[in-house]
C-alpha cells in the first residue's frame, strides 16, 4: 500500500506536489543506513578542526615518544629495527580509537541538539540509525588511520600494497568495534560530559594494555592476564605481525618483539584474533540496537 | 471525509507517581486547525508525544490518519509532520542538507524531492537561503525550515508543539501567517498546542486542557459565548455613586479596574443605552469588550492561564524530571 497525499480537493490547492511515501520496507531501511551514513561524513568534512585535533595525539606519540625513547628502548631493540617501527601499528590503532569514540559521541551531542529526536520519530528501523551511524564512525575513523598509514616511511615501515591493504582491512575491523562500543555507550549515557569523562577513563587503559608500547611476552602475570582481556589487544598484534611480515627482520627479533597474542603458552592465530574483535563489535552493535529499540 | 483524522479515547498517561495526562477523549476533523489549550505542564505536550508514537500510553487508545499509534507505528509516523517546541535541526548542515536527510528517512521518491523541496522552501520563504548553513540561521527561520521539513513527506496531519514558543511577537506572527498560508495550499490537518490566548484564535476548534484532563471543547467563538457575558467598563462623574447605582437598580456587582467601573453583562451592546437612560451619573465613556479566551479560560477553571503558569512551575518542573528519566 502506497500513501499518496494528493491534491485531492485540487481545485482549492494551487499547486501541490504530488508526493507518495513507500511503505516501510528493507529498500526504505537501507536508504536511511545511507543517509545517516553519509551525514557522518559531511559532517567530517565540514569539520576540519575535529580532524586535525585527533591527529595530534598519534603524531605526538610517533615522532615524540617514538624518537624521545628510542635512544632508551632503543638498547633492547634487534639492530635495524627502530622503536618508531615498533609502536608504528600501535599508534595506527591509537588514531583510529579517538575518532571512532568522538563519532559515537555525536550521538550524544544529537540527543542534546534535538536532532536525535528528528532520526527516532522517522518510520524507518532503528536498526538502521544505529548501523547508519556505526558505518559512519568506521569510515571516518579509517580515513583518519589512513593519514597515518601514509606516514608509514616515518616509522621505516615500507609502502607495501597487500601490507596496507591487511592494515586497512584491520582498521576498517577496529574502527567498527570501538563505534559500535561507543554507539552501546551513548545509548545509556545522556549528558556529554559524562560520556567524555567515561570516555577518557576507558580510552587509555585500553590503549596501554593493548602491547601497542611493549612487546606481550616476558610481563609480569597480572599484566600478561589483563593485555588478553584487552580487546585492542587483538588488532594491534596482528597489525604488528602484518607489519613485520614486511620486514627483514631475523626470527629470533620476531619472536622477541611479535611473539603474538598467546593463551597459556598457545598462540592464537590471527584469524580468531580478528574474529574475537568482530563478534564483540556485532554483540556491541546489537545491544546498542536493542537499547535504542525502547520507546518511552 | 468524514472519518476523523484523530480519534484519542480514555487517553491516560502516568510518568510515576505524575499522573500528566488523566484520561482524555477528542475527535478531529480531516482539515481541521485543532488547537490544544493550556498552561505549562497541563498535559498537552504529553498527549502531543502519544500521538507522534514517541511515548506509550499507560492505558487508553489513540488513533491518527485511520491508523493505531501504539500498534501501527511506523505508518502512523508515515502520515504525520512534526515541528517540536525544542529545535531538531542539524546546525552543521545547510537547510538543503537537512530537508534531504529528512527525504530520505521518511523515503520520498527522488523524482518528486526537487520539486516538493523548492515548493515547501519557498512556502516559508527560505528558497534563498537553502544553502547556508543552518546555525546561521535566526530562531524565525529555524522554525520556518522545521515547518518546511515537516511537510516535505506530505503528511495528512502536521502536530506543532508550541510552533511560536520562544519568538518574538513580529517572528511570531509571522509564523502564524506561514501557517494559516499553508492551510490554503495543503490538504492538511494542523493540531497545535499553545499556551498562548490570542494564537488559539487561530484556530477552527480548541480544546481548553488544565491539570491533564480537557475542561472544554469547541470552536474559539462558541467557548466565548458560553462564558455569556460581555465586559463593559465606563466612568462617569462619581464613580462609587455609579457602582450603589449600579446595584440598586442593575443588580450588577461593579467594582473598579484599571480606573474604570467595570461589570460583565450579557449582551453588552443592547445594555448600554438602557445605562445611558437610566443611570443618573453623568457618564464620561463607555467600552464593551466581547470575553476573551482569557476569560473563556477563567471561566472553566477559575484562574487565568498566566495565574496556572506561576503556580504550575512546580508541577511541570516534577514533570520534566519524570520525562527526562524516562528517556
Amino acid at each position: 500500500m502506497a500513501i499518496e497525499v494528493t491534491d485531492r480537493d485540487s481545485a482549492s490547492i494551487t499547486d501541490a506536489i504530488r508526493v507518495s511515501v513507500p511503505d516501510k520496507g528493507l529498500r526504505q531501511d537501507l536508504r536511511a543506513v545511507s543517509i545517516v551514513w553519509r551525514r557522518e561524513l559531511i559532517r567530517f568534512r565540514t569539520d576540519r578542526l575535529r580532524a586535525v585535533t585527533s591527529l595530534v595525539q598519534p603524531v605526538l606519540f610517533l615522532f615524540v615518544l617514538g624518537t624521545g625513547l628510542s635512544s632508551l628502548a632503543g638498547k633492547g631493540l634487534p639492530p635495524g629495527i627502530s622503536f618508531r617501527t615498533f609502536i608504528y601499528p600501535g599508534v595506527l590503532a591509537m588514531s583510529v580509537l579517538f575518532t571512532a569514540m568522538f563519532s559515537a559521541a555525536s550521538i550524544v551531542w544529537d540527543r542534546e541538539f534535538g536532532f536525535l529526536r528528528e532520526m527516532l520519530v522517522a518510520p524507518v528501523s532503528r536498526w538502521a540509525l544505529v548501523l547508519g551511524k556505526c558505518l559512519g564512525g568506521t569510515t571516518v575513523a579509517t580515513f583518519q588511520g589512513l593519514i597515518i598509514l601514509a606516514l608509514a616511511g616515518v616509522a621505516h615501515v615500507p609502502y607495501d600494497p597487500i601490507l596496507f591493504l591487511t592494515v586497512i582491512g584491520e582498521l576498517l575491523l577496529l574502527s567498527f568495534t570501538i563505534t559500535a562500543f561507543g554507539v552501546m555507550m551513548a545509548a545509556r549515557i545522556k549528558q556529554i560530559q559524562a560520556f567524555m569523562a567515561v570516555t577518557q577513563m576507558l580510552l587509555m587503559p585500553l590503549f596501554f594494555l593493548s602491547g601497542a608500547l611493549y612487546p606481550l611476552n616476558g610481563l609480569p602475570v597480572w599484566l600478561t592476564v589483563l593485555t588478553r582481556f584487552d580487546p585492542l589487544t587483538y588488532v594491534v598484534s596482528p597489525m604488528r605481525q602484518a607489519v613485520f611480515d614486511h620486514l627483514s627482520v631475523s626470527p629470533v627479533a620476531t619472536a622477541l618483539l611479535d611473539p603474538g597474542v598467546t593463551w597459556a603458552g598457545w598462540t592464537v592465530p590471527v584469524g580468531l584474533c580478528l574474529g574475537i574483535v568482530a563478534v564483540m563489535g556485532t554483540a556491541m552493535l546489537g545491544i546498542a540496537i536493542a537499547e535504542f529499540q525502547k520507546t518511552e | 471525509m468524514s472519518e476523523p483524522v484523530v480519534q484519542v479515547k480514555g487517553l491516560v498517561k502516568r510518568y510515576g507517581e505524575v499522573e500528566a495526562v488523566r484520561g482524555i477523549d477528542f475527535e478531529v476533523e480531516p482539515g481541521e486547525t485543532f488547537g490544544f489549550l493550556g498552561p505549562n505542564g497541563a498535559g498537552k505536550s504529553t498527549t502531543i508525544k502519544i500521538l507522534c508514537t514517541l511515548a506509550n500510553p499507560t492505558s487508553g487508545s489513540a488513533r491518527v490518519a485511520g491508523f493505531d499509534v501504539v500498534k501501527q507505528r511506523d505508518t502512523v509516523r508515515r502520515n504525520i509532520g512534526l515541528v517540536f517546541q525544542d529545535p531538531t535541526l542539524d546546525s552543521y548542515l545547510t537547510g538543503e542538507q537537512n530537508l534531504r536527510f529528512h527525504a530520505d528517512l521518511y523515503g520520498v521518491p527522488r523524482a518528486q524531492l526537487a520539486p516538493r523541496m523548492k515548493q515547501v522552501l519557498e512556502m516559508v520563504n527560505l528558497w534563498d537561503r537553502r544553502e547556508s548553513v543552518v546555525g546561521t540561521y535566526s530562531g524565525g527561520m529555524k522554525r520556518r525550515l522545521e515547518i518546511a521539513r515537516g511537510l516535505l513527506h506530505a503528511p495528512r496531519v502536521l502536530f506543532l508543539d508550541e510552533p511560536t514558543v520562544g519568538l518574538d511577537p513580529q517572528t511570531r506572527s509571522s509564523i502564524w501567517e506561514y501557517i494559516n498560508d499553508l492551510k490554503q495550499r495543503e490538504d492538511i490537518t494542523i493540531f497545535l498546542t499553545t499556551h498562548y490566548m490570542d494564537e488559539a484564535e487561530n484556530c477552527d476548534r480548541i480544546a481548553i486542557i488544565d491539570h491533564g484532563k480537557i475542561v472544554a471543547i469547541d470552536t474559539p467563538e462558541q467557548l466565548k459565548a458560553s462564558v455569556g457575558k460581555d465586559r463593559v467598563q465606563i466612568s462617569t462623574a462619581d464613580d462609587q455613586a455609579a457602582i450603589k447605582e449600579l446595584h440598586e437598580r442593575f443588580d450588577l456587582d461593579a467594582a473598579i479596574h484599571e480606573g474604570l467601573v467595570t461589570f460583565n453583562v450579557a449582551s453588552g451592546e443592547l445594555f448600554v443605552p438602557r445605562l445611558f437612560a437610566e443611570l443618573s451619573q453623568p457618564i464620561k465613556s463607555v467600552s464593551v469588550a466581547r470575553p476573551s479566551l482569557d476569560d473563556v479560560f477563567m471561566s472553566y477553571t477559575g484562574r487565568t492561564i498566566r495565574d496556572s503558569e506561576a503556580t504550575g512551575g512546580d508541577r511541570n518542573r516534577a514533570q520534566m524530571m519524570a520525562f527526562r528519566r524516562g528517556r
